[in-house]
């Protein structure tokens, strides 16, 4: 990758369902900003607030980041726990461990990390049980 | 189609400040999930839903929908619906089922 022309990094709170979805508009207004075209600002939208609220939903708390250079949109997500006992399982469509607070708000659809996989050019997740999980989305520009 | 036809054929009324009536809408929705929303949502859609929380509105507005559809006098106020106006995503309230709202909304020749 080149230079990056824009780096920013958000801090996602635990259960903060009131600012959750902020980072995502945000970085879907700084991407319209520059001019990125509409159906890559889609896929990295939709991807970004799957991963936004999956740090909300399951994580301690953690960092969502966006990196953009000449060629590539970066998305990572780094949080501090729990991790994911069963990661397999947790990229299948319908799974969920989402809890009942977070069902009746319309989440756990268990169809977060499909999103994000099915939307990414490339998609990479690791997750330690006990320290936490890492996301990397990579979306082509040209 | 605009949101002002859109909310006299569903028999509904604006929530959201006047300015978003003149939206088109592309195509229509039902869907409570909002992970399965994301992953469907398209500009323009209007969206069914009998959720009234503000990710309804991140949601929403990420997929640049035009509007937001309660059924069966669901009513939405406070932040929400603050936050529905400043993304100028209109909410209509109906009094009609979300299964009748879509009925309507096929018949007038909305696609899915």
């Amino acid at each position: 990758m080149s230079a990056p022309a824009l780096q920013k990094t958000y801090q996602v709170q635990h259960r903060d369902f009131g600012t959750a979805g902020e980072a995502s508009a945000d970085i879907k207004r700084m991407l319209r900003q520059l001019g990125v075209q509409s159906d890559i600002l889609r896929r990295v939208s939709v991807a970004a607030y799957e991963a936004e609220l999956n740090l909300v939903i399951h994580s301690l708390g953690g960092q969502l980041s966006l990196e953009v250079d000449t060629h590539h949109i970066q998305l990572s997500t780094s949080d501090t726990g729990p991790g994911i006992a069963d990661l397999e399982a947790a990229m299948r469509a319908g799974f969920s461990t989402a809890d009942d607070e977070a069902r009746g708000m319309g989440f756990g659809a268990g169809m977060g990390l499909p999103n994000m996989k099915r939307n990414a050019d490339a998609f990479d997740i690791q997750s330690t049980l006990g320290q936490g999980t890492q996301i990397a989305m990579t979306f082509n520009l040209s | 189609m605009t949101v002002a036809d859109l909310t006299t054929l569903i028999e509904g009324s604006l929530l959201t400040p006047p300015a978003g009536e003149a939206r088109d809408v592309s195509c229509g929705y039902t869907c409570d999930l909002l992970s399965w929303v994301m992953a469907h949502g398209k500009p323009g859609m209007a969206w069914i839903t009998v959720q009234t929380h503000l990710n309804v509105i991140a949601v929403a507005s990420l997929a640049e929908m035009s509007c937001i559809i309660l059924p069966e006098g669901i009513q939405m106020e406070g932040p929400p619906l603050d936050k529905a106006g400043q993304e100028d995503i209109a909410v209509i309230a109906s009094p009609l089922a979300a299964y009748e709202i879509c009925a309507r909304m096929a018949a007038a020749g909305i696609p899915a």
